[in-house]
């Protein structure tokens, strides 16, 4: 193993203090001289320290030395590799070194921020330093792999931040499939009546970019479809998407509607009604659906389900019903990848002891956004379960499912404003006295406090306290027939029980359902409630640690609708970057198969997460495709005959740095 | 009966109550909602709500929380406490409360001489007695009230659902060395 | 069918003579065998928590040390009482989580020349052992006069489902095992929104205005829901609505008239035993005119009351949404 020395090593070590970041807890100096006397065997021939090794002052630092001591590697003590290796990489090819012979080794993650005892974390960070010496030596020099950018994306999912990521994609000048899994796209955000805090009406601001999305030249819609595989990697993905059969010929409708007028079976409509409306067997979701054709529920449909009906097709003026038709797949090459894949609503049954199901007049906020709609069941009326009677009391319950560690332990964002919103919506429209029960009142960002005032104003009665429950046992007179909301009045310091004509459960955001699969199917990852895991919480909150796959919406968590778009502009701009750029430069970190060492077990081929490995059934080997393997590692590990290497974790590089974290024990 | 001597006299109440619950009592994770005192069936009889007696305990309002009469109120029905979104275990939390109560000298005398007379009687025979256990206690605190519930004795006698008797175990002596041991154990901590 | 430990509790030759009756009856029938441990002594109900937390334990811990020398094979210890239940359960599970607790706990049990290592025993309610052991198909088996006509409003009370330590309910506060074993007997079945409510525990004793008002509301809601009967899972409950009905109407002037009987006294009724061997008539609100709806061969279609819930499907008006028992039947 003499990879490391074509020629002697020359190490220079740079010990960062990172302000105080890393100094109040490791005493940098002492591990600066430690590593320049105890290390110099190892080919350390300088170590230096500094206030801030990141700075233009501390690259130059390392660069003169480079210059004028003739290093021929680096390592560098400070922060994590995600944060600065970039940085001194490039410092280094500044200086005429390639940018792989430079290790980052840190020792603020894992030793100042993470310890207490001061004396303790310098001895830890002397091996860490140390571990990095001792692996540089085997470092090679690489060059970043350039991978070619196809100008096309994907982008799944169309809500509002799909689809205004795909309009901005799109009017760049670039080609985008919007996949939506819906017979319409739309999202959430068609379903709403009014949007807080300014009230617009949800569909007049949404339509019109549905319209924009369904007409754009460079926008190709692929609606009730999903994405069934997905292979390749940055610049060149291939996706499969399989398009369901909608019983309806797309070329030849007209979006007439004829076929649904006369379609005979009705269906209760359980999801953009969310249960509270019905609709046709073939149908579209709403009248303002993108695209306008309509889609055979083949559950319901009575020819379907009996064999004769066939109503639509008789009265079709253009003959575009076709029962025969099958489900496709296609597949797409595409460059770059966004989910927007968008949330589900808790489900409230799940807290019995608020009724919902059992009473009739409790109703969840789905439910009440669709009343509320003038386009919705009722025609925007809000009233009992009955159908006719106006509440004259309503109850509104926020964070149903959020905030809570039986159920969701997080804060669900909109509920807040959104209940507020319901608040004003019942006060307006039928005049009916309206409590809201919070737990503590969250209308941060623009313009939301101010609508919280304004609904104070209006005389809404706001009373903290978690409801504890929703009963219709009647314990007074008063309470005969009502909804009883009890309630401990927390500033009040005094258990309440209000009778009710109605109440609206405010429901928390959920991951979808199957948010686990589609991040396993795109290769991302998802934190442990299935909020999909952005690269960065704050500086890199669209990108994943999967390169030219990004995220935009409530699929990464729970958020608003401005947050939203907000988040699929910014995904277009990244996107755009890379298309911009033509190519991108991507890390050398690959695994690769000594043929001659692997015995073909086959014990890799099912473990890669990128579909990289191929097996020759002839030559009985595995082999790994470069162009689609990520540097995992996986692979490297599980190989029983070490015939697998990864460049840049070489054995010897993984060994070497092991021997020297256990500096100090050995014997 | 004898009681343990408070444990770590000198603790914060906050402290002490902390101790003296058998799992983590999560007082510090307390979010104020109020899902206890609303689903509390005796919240109305209470003079604070459990969630303020949280608020008092972390403001360090220990003679509030003391004399307050929550505790002793409280049904043990573990309605809060599988409903409280922090999972904090209230119902225990009362318990320990009381048993601070009792032995600071804080604790309410009616609610208390209930549980004493109680326990006596089990340390005497093993068992509980109702008969026993309704006559001493009511001769001791209420005599006025026990001809009222003469009736309810009567038919219960009727239909022999009440024992003249009570009924001692075998081994009460060795009973009575456990709680002994355990006495000393309480107070060694 | 195995062998179970009983731990009967301080009321069931007592109070709860109706209970030990009819469950002695009921596992005859079944053919279940319950073995009631030897020398156990008090689980301290809710007073010795209240006064001490180690010594509680120990009182407590004695019984599993007992039953666990005792066991010959069983592994189940069996409470009928939900308090008892939940005291053995509650000590067994702590002990558990706490091991400073566990050690306290068994260097007093040593005082005694006792021992228990948590996690020995599986405490499971009566209930519990029925419904899950013997099972709904065998219940119905031995089925001979079905309940039908019978409005029964299912009250477990509080203890049974709360906790729940080791998480043998459905729902802490709907739980709908009882239902189901009450439907199995044919019975009509309340939707009784009380039945994890509180009867008031020993506050009937110490504080009994807040304990009136805890069995007002049950009986109320009971009458409110049209039930015939109340039917229970636990002594205390029992006694307090039963015995303490009558002070409840004098307090409030009510005329409350709803009998309190065990759910073992309903399953004997309906495998055709003899009201006298289930205990019945030991109540002190006679259940006599509540019994007569059983027996009849096809009882008139129930009159459900309008109560303004659930509504059927068909119904004009919109949709309630569905619920997973709509799929079970």
């Amino acid at each position: 193993m003499n990879a490391a020395t074509s020629d002697s090593p020359r190490i220079g070590v740079y010990v960062c203090h990172c302000g105080s970041n890393i100094a109040h807890m490791v005493d940098v100096e002492e591990v600066r001289a430690w590593a320049e006397e105890t290390l110099k065997g190892e080919g350390v021939v300088v170590a230096r320290d500094y206030k801030f090794m990141c700075s233009s002052l501390g690259q130059e630092l390392i660069q003169k030395d480079i210059r004028e001591l003739g290093l021929n590697r680096i390592v560098v003590a400070a922060c994590s590799p995600h944060l600065h290796e970039k940085t001194f990489r490039a410092a280094c090819e500044k200086a005429g070194l390639n940018g792989y012979l430079c290790e980052l080794v840190s020792i603020r993650e894992h030793a100042s921020w993470v310890h207490t005892d001061k004396a303790a974390a310098t001895e830890k960070s002397k091996m860490i330093v140390a571990g990095g010496v001792k692996r540089v030596r085997y470092d090679e020099p690489l060059d970043p792999l350039r991978v070619p950018i196809h100008k096309r994306t994907l982008v799944v999912g169309g809500g509002i931040a799909g689809i205004q990521t795909a309009l901005e994609i799109a009017n760049a000048g670039y080609p985008v499939y919007l996949v939506e899994r819906e017979a319409s796209i739309g999202g959430h955000m068609a379903q709403f009546d009014k949007t807080f805090p300014t009230l617009d009406c949800a569909a007049c601001i949404l339509t019109p970019k549905m319209v924009d999305a369904g007409e754009h030249p460079n926008i190709t819609l692929l609606t009730w479809s999903e994405v069934t595989r997905v292979e390749g990697s940055l610049g060149n993905f291939q996706v499969t998407i399989r398009k369901k059969a909608r019983h309806v010929v797309e070329d030849l409708c007209t979006g007439c509607g004829i076929c649904t007028e006369k379609c005979p079976k009705k269906v209760l409509d359980t999801v953009f009604e969310a249960g509270l409306g019905y609709r046709k067997a073939i149908y579209t979701p709403f009248p303002q659906s993108v695209p306008k054709y309509p889609v055979i529920d083949v559950e319901n449909c009575t020819y379907f389900v009996k064999g004769k009906c066939k109503a639509c097709q008789i009265f079709c003026p253009t003959g575009a019903i076709d029962f025969e038709q099958e489900d496709e797949e296609t597949t797409v090459e595409v460059g770059n990848i966004i989910l927007a894949t968008g949330f589900q609503t808790f489900d409230p049954r799940r807290i019995p002891q608020y009724g919902y199901g059992r009473l009739a007049n409790v109703f969840t906020s789905l439910e009440f956004e669709r009343m509320s709609n003038a386009a919705g069941p009722t025609g925007g009326e809000i009233v009992l379960r009955d159908g006719k009677t106006k509440p004259q009391s309503v109850a509104i319950v926020h964070c149903v499912g959020s905030r809570d560690r039986r159920y969701n332990n997080y804060c669900s964002v909109i509920c807040c404003m959104q209940s507020l919103k319901f608040a004003h919506l019942v006060k307006e429209r039928t005049g009916a006295e309206v409590y809201n029960f919070y737990i503590d009142m969250r209308t941060a960002y623009k313009g939301y406090d101010e609508f919280y005032q304004r609904v104070l104003s209006e005389g809404v009665n706001l009373v903290r306290g978690k409801v504890a429950e929703i009963t219709d046992a009647a314990r007074l007179p008063g309470e005969e027939g009502k909804l009883i909301v009890q309630v401990e009045d927390t500033l009040a310091g005094r258990q309440r029980r209000i009778p009710v004509d109605m109440v609206i459960l405010s429901v928390g955001l959920e991951p979808r359902k199957d948010a686990y699969e589609t991040a396993k199917l795109f290769g991302i990852s998802c934190s442990a409630n299935g909020w999909y895991t952005e690269k960065h919480p704050k500086l890199d909150p669209v990108a994943t640690m999967t390169e030219g796959i990004f995220i935009a919406g409530a699929c990464q968590g729970p958020k608003d609708i401005p947050t939203s778009v907000a988040q699929g502009a910014a995904a277009a701009a990244r996107v755009l970057g890379h298309i911009q750029a033509g190519e991108m430069s991507m890390e050398p970190i690959r695994a690769s198969v000594d043929e001659a060492r692997c015995s073909g077990c086959r014990i890799c081929n099912g473990l890669c997460p990128f579909n990289a490995i191929s097996f020759h059934d002839d030559r009985r080997v595995t082999e790994i495709n470069p162009a689609l393997c990520q540097g995992c590692g996986t692979c490297v590990a599980a190989c029983p005959a070490g015939a697998i290497s990864g460049t840049g974790f070489s054995d010897a590089q993984v060994m070497a740095q092991i021997e020297g974290l256990l500096w100090d024990v050995r014997v | 009966m004898a009681h343990s001597p408070t444990p770590g006299d000198g603790l914060s109440l906050l402290e002490a109550v902390e101790r003296k619950t058998p799992i983590p009592s999560r007082l510090e994770m307390c979010i104020q909602c109020g899902s206890c005192g609303g689903s509390c069936p005796s919240a109305a009889d209470m003079e604070h709500t459990p969630r303020a007696i949280f608020a008092l305990l972390r403001a360090g309002m220990d003679e509030s929380v003391l004399h307050s009469n929550t505790p002793w109120i409280c049904v043990s029905c573990y309605q809060c406490m599988v409903r409280c979104p922090q999972e904090i275990p209230i119902t225990d939390i009362m318990y320990a409360i009381k048993n601070i109560a009792i032995q600071r000298g804080a604790a309410h005398k009616e609610e208390a001489a209930f549980s004493a007379t109680f326990a006596e009687m089990v340390e005497s025979y093993g068992r509980s007695f109702e008969l026993g256990l309704a006559t001493r206690y009511y001769l001791k605190h209420h005599p006025l009230r026990l001809p009222g519930m003469a009736p309810l004795g009567m038919g219960m006698l009727a239909r022999r659902r009440m024992d003249l008797k009570p009924t001692r175990i075998k081994d009460v002596d060795g009973l009575r060395d456990i709680l002994q041991a355990a006495r000393e154990m309480e107070a060694a901590q | 069918m195995s062998a179970y430990l009983l731990y009967p509790g301080c009321s069931w030759d007592s109070s709860a003579r109706a209970y030990a009756l009819s469950t002695g009856a009921v596992c005859r029938e079944l053919g279940l065998e319950l073995r009631q441990l030897e020398d156990w002594n008090c689980c301290g109900a809710t007073e010795y928590l209240s006064v001490d937390t180690v010594p509680a334990y120990a009182l407590i811990s004695r019984n599993l040390a007992l039953a666990a020398r005792q066991q010959n094979g069983a592994k189940t210890l069996t409470a009928p009482c939900s308090l008892c239940y939940l005291n053995l359960s509650k000590a067994d599970y702590y002990l558990e989580e706490n091991p400073s607790l566990n050690e306290k706990v068994n260097r007093a049990l040593e005082a005694g020349g006792m021992h228990y290592q948590p996690g020995t025993l599986e405490i499971r309610h009566l209930l519990d052992i029925l419904l899950n052991d013997v099972g709904l198909d065998t219940i119905r088996r031995h089925v001979t006069r079905p309940l039908n006509g019978l409005r029964v409003a299912p009250y477990l009370g509080c203890l049974l489902s709360r906790p729940d330590y080791r998480q043998r309910f459905s729902h802490p506060d709907q739980p709908h095992e009882l239902d189901l074993l009450l439907k199995a007997l044919g019975a009509d079945v309340v939707d009784y929104p009380l039945k994890t409510q509180c009867c008031g525990g020993h506050m009937t004793q110490i504080g009994p205005n807040t304990a009136y008002e805890l069995l007002r509301r049950l009986l109320h809601g009971a009458e409110q829901y049209k039930a015939h009967l109340i039917a229970t899972v636990c002594p205390m409950c029992q006694l307090n609505l039963d015995a303490y009905q009558h002070d409840v109407n004098r307090h409030f002037g009510t005329r409350f008239a709803t009998p309190v009987l065990y759910f073992t006294q309903l399953m004997g009724l309906a495998f055709g035993l003899e009201p006298k061997a289930l205990g019945i008539g030991l109540e002190l609100v006679g259940a006599r005119e509540a019994l007569a709806h059983i027996g009849v061969e096809t009882p008139p279609p129930a009159q459900a009351p309008q109560r303004g819930r659930r509504r059927k499907k068909k119904s004009e008006g919109l949709p309630m949404p569905s619920m997973p028992e709509d799929d079970q039947s």
